[in-house]
């Protein structure tokens, strides 16, 4: 039985998808395989797996060359670098209290017969929470002082629907009517008109957060599958043709001006990603978890556009695994909390290697906590406050808001209240990190407590 | 309908195809004039009133040219259904069918079986335009819903609040729309019941409702006190005072563009609820309604677009890339990314566009030209001209075919003095220029 709504990772339509980019390449046995005919002796996924081969590859810093860009992103590299901002979504509704379990609160085993977790290592600043077991990478990287954690983020009156919660979230308010995302907004103020990489979602389709009213934002799998090509139709001809995708006309109508303006934008990005199209990858510098997720290829890819000087600001992305844990918690948390820990720590070691680790800071985030008593099925239902964590080296470690204790920390509904409001963070990050008064983009800005985040 | 304004301007071809692509796929060849001469009313009956249903062409088969397996091979379901809202003759029933499986969004992710969500999908055609009470009812004993919104695990002895929640969340009420957090709870408690088994080898069997698993107790549910089960819960939440301007509005978002207007939503209301709930008086309004014809474009969801594309052709599905294409543009059924369906103002990005690329490619790979069978006249209108017969005319702005002009001049001027450029140039440009009009904006909204 499903304890999922929301999947992503190791999902079949994720694996169709990657196998889509890879078809774009044109390996036609990937199109043909699916499915795989019987008696091949291959499970499906690792037939995927094998195909995959060039998905799995990294990028190469090197092999830009400038020409290709145009006179505006030149420009946005060559300038004084620029912080980014990396978010990283936890779908569903991450458990809070198993990613740091309060096994020293007496009241943990009663709420959770079934689920409550034992050992972990325990968190230095509050010894009565334990890291979850399977994020060992994170610690390793708390113990670098790399990590600051949020123990019970979120706002008052949590709203349990995910939508709600997620919308409030991406929008940074708890408003069901704003339209732009908190991101979009930044970059409405600060971005420009011909860089739709300062706002990149690394994902099927553009993540909410980053929805803009005015400047261009761009969606991409990774930076090596932005391919385009025409049956019988090369050289030449060709080029003009891909020329031409950027020159429709938009007519009157307003979805038919977002057409012709989706177009314009594919034909920008797609020259800004041709040198990593075709086999121009090397090696990142650092080993990622070898999985058939996307997550950690589209953060080493990432990392190697960072590295060469693309004028990123903000990039979204969501983190494999399933967190709507409504049943078969135990083991859908260790699946996904894992290779989300351990893909952040390669993501960590590469841009460290690559020197550009002060310039990037990842904000871990998901639209709620979950209940503090289990409900029945093995899983929790949804709650308030949730768990969150910025990362890099430049953030300042020491923990935000703090664990309110089972006692008296929970609210009515039996949910974890929250002890730093979602708003304030976003708040802290504009000024602290991205350079800008919150004002203007955080609605109400000012009355939220501003944490000190970076050093 | 009592209320609701009828379009009276003149029902041409070009309001004949917008009513094919609102309440279907788009036209087949000639399929637009035809409805044309009909007048809009006789239109909207044939679309909403359809006879038995006759499959047109030859049925679709994987790459090699086998059946598909549906059930049981990987994407087949996705252009098995694909294939269905193509040949289809009653294709607002598939179209209703896309709008439940939007609204009643549930993802074979958390259900892990294809035959479940093809029950499913059987479910939401043959109650597409009946009785949303009855819609409902069977949907929450549906065994791919029991198992994504766990019903099946919501027990007296452990309430699941899942689909209590999104039953008046996403299906019935809305968001924050006269429910609190008690009623969550309480209509989980009144779904209680729901069983099933698990067998290895076959994995979830015996779908059931075992009153022993049912809490009988009393609760309260919109403050009223009853020992209410799970046919009450629905039966309430579709009674709910909310209920009708939430399913008025929500349907009316899916065949018409601009807002609606407080009158025609409580006029619409009116018929849904003196109806007894039924679909198909409401649909049929929406249809007739001004602002579908006068109103701004719609983007088409990618499973339309590529549907539309083939209908447009005659063109048989002979492949089960259409799948994997279907995930690249945003859209693959049977996997919509959360309980919440599609986001209908999202389609169009840098990447889910490039999906829409591939897929035109795939339409037309097969038809493509050979360049160095040469054939095609060294003339930039003509090719231009030549590529929009292909298409039977799809209505382009000027501003569209203009840009096509100048790509064609171009690539014609490429060729200089080289002769077997000058053969092959025309004909790889005709190639690209079917394909710039298949990805051109008049063609992705309607």
């Amino acid at each position: 039985v499903s304890d999922c709504n929301h999947c992503d990772g190791l999902s079949r339509s994720r694996l169709l998808h990657r196998a889509a980019a890879e078809a774009g390449r044109g390996l036609p046995s990937i199109e043909a395989g699916m499915p795989l005919p019987a008696g091949t002796g291959l499970s499906r996924r690792s037939f995927l797996a094998r195909g995959l081969g060039a998905a799995l590859a990294v990028y190469g810093a090197d092999k830009l060359l400038p020409g290709l860009f145009d006179a505006g992103i030149a420009a946005a590299a060559s300038g004084p670098s620029q912080p980014i901002l990396v978010s990283v979504f936890l779908e569903g509704g991450a458990d809070a209290l198993s990613v740091l379990s309060p096994q020293g609160d007496a009241l943990y085993r009663k709420l959770r017969p079934q689920l409550a977790l034992s050992g972990g290592t325990t968190f230095v600043e509050d010894d009565r929470l334990h890291w979850h077991p399977a994020l060992g990478s994170l610690t390793q990287l708390y113990g670098e002082q790399k990590v600051t954690v949020m123990p019970a983020v979120g706002y008052t009156n949590a709203d349990q629907s995910h939508f709600t919660s997620r919308h409030y979230w991406e929008v940074g308010a708890t408003s069901t009517t704003l339209r732009t995302g908190w991101l979009g907004r930044y970059l409405d103020r600060t971005g420009t008109m011909d860089n739709p990489l300062q706002g990149l979602s690394l994902d099927d389709t553009l993540a909410p957060a980053l929805a803009t009213a005015k400047v261009p934002v761009a969606s991409i799998d990774g930076p090596d599958q932005y391919d385009f090509w025409s049956r019988s139709v090369w050289g030449e001809v060709e080029t003009r043709m891909l020329d031409a995708i950027g020159s429709f006309g938009s007519g009157g109508d307003p979805a038919l001006a977002a057409a012709a303006n989706a177009a314009a934008q594919v034909a920008k990005l797609r020259g800004q990603l041709q040198p990593f199209q075709g086999d121009n990858g090397i090696s990142s510098p650092v080993p990622y978890p070898k999985t058939n997720d996307a997550f950690p290829r589209r953060l080493a890819g990432l990392a190697a556009m960072i590295a060469s000087g693309l004028p990123l600001r903000v990039v979204a992305l969501s983190a494999p695994g399933h967190y709507d844990t409504h049943s078969d918690q135990a083991d859908a948390l260790t699946t996904g909390l894992q290779l989300t820990a351990d893909s952040l720590l390669a993501f960590q070691r590469d841009l460290e290697a690559r020197g550009v680790a002060d310039r990037v800071l990842v904000h871990v985030w998901s639209e709620f906590g979950r209940r503090g008593k289990e409900n029945g099925s093995g899983g929790t239902d949804h709650g308030a406050a949730g768990v969150g964590f910025l990362l890099g080296t430049r953030v300042r470690g020491k923990m935000v808001g703090e664990f309110p204790g089972l006692k008296d920390g929970l609210d009515e509904d039996g949910n974890v209240k929250a002890t730093a409001d979602f708003r304030g963070i976003y708040a802290g990050l504009l000024e602290q990190w991205l350079g800008m008064d919150a004002r203007g983009v955080i609605p109400d800005a000012s009355s939220f407590a501003r944490p000190a985040l970076i050093r | 309908v009592a209320g609701v304004a009828v379009y009276r301007g003149p029902f041409d071809v070009a309001r004949a195809e917008r009513l094919l692509w609102r309440a279907g796929f788009g036209p087949r060849k000639g399929e637009a004039e035809a409805l044309a001469k009909l007048g809009l009313a006789r239109a909207v009956r044939s679309l909403t009133r359809p006879g038995s249903e006759k499959l047109v062409g030859p049925a679709p088969t994987d790459d090699k040219g086998r059946p598909l397996a549906p059930y049981d091979a990987w994407g087949h379901d996705h252009v098995w259904w694909l294939d269905r809202m193509v040949r289809t003759s009653r294709p607002l029933v598939e179209r209703m069918a896309l709008v439940w499986h939007d609204w009643f969004a549930t993802s074979n992710d958390g259900v892990g079986s294809q035959r479940l969500m093809l029950q499913q999908n059987e479910l939401f055609r043959s109650h597409s335009l009946g009785s949303f009470h009855n819609l409902l009812l069977e949907v929450t004993r549906d065994p791919a819903m029991l198992l994504w919104l766990n019903g099946s695990d919501n027990s007296r002895w452990s309430p699941n609040e899942n689909y209590a929640r999104e039953m008046m969340v996403l299906f019935t009420l809305g968001a924050g729309r006269g429910y609190t957090e008690t009623d969550v709870r309480e209509q989980a408690r009144a779904l209680t019941g729901f069983r099933n088994d698990w067998r290895s080898g076959v994995g979830p069997t015996n779908f059931r409702y075992d009153p022993k698993w049912h809490d009988a107790g009393a609760k309260t549910i919109f403050k009223k006190r009853g020992t209410y089960v799970w046919t009450d819960s629905v039966r309430l939440a579709v009674a709910h005072p909310s209920h009708p301007s939430f399913l008025v509005s929500k349907l009316w978002s899916y065949f018409v563009g601009s807002t609606l207007d407080a009158g025609t939503s409580a006029a619409l209301q009116r018929t849904y609820v003196s109806s007894g709930y039924q679909i198909r008086p409401v649909v049929e309004a929406i249809l007739m309604h001004p602002a579908l014809y006068q109103g701004p474009r719609l983007f088409k969801s990618p499973v339309v677009y590529t549907a539309g594309l083939l209908r447009r052709l005659g063109a048989p599905v002979k492949t089960t890339a259409y799948a994997w294409l279907g995930s690249m543009a945003g859209q693959m059924l049977f996997y919509p990314p959360n309980v919440a369906g599609w986001d209908d103002t999202r389609w169009l990005d840098t990447a889910t566009w490039r999906g829409r690329w591939w897929t035109a490619q795939y339409v037309l790979g097969a038809l493509a030209l050979d360049p160095a069978k040469g054939g095609q006249p060294f003339d930039a209108n003509a090719l231009v001209n030549g590529a929009l017969q292909f298409w039977h005319h799809p209505p382009l702005t000027d501003a569209t075919h203009a840009a096509l002009t100048r790509f064609a001049q171009s690539a014609l001027a490429d060729a200089g003095k080289a002769s077997w450029k000058r053969q092959q140039y025309p004909v790889m440009t005709m190639n690209a220029l079917r394909h710039l009009i298949a990805v051109s904006p008049e063609m992705q909204a309607a």
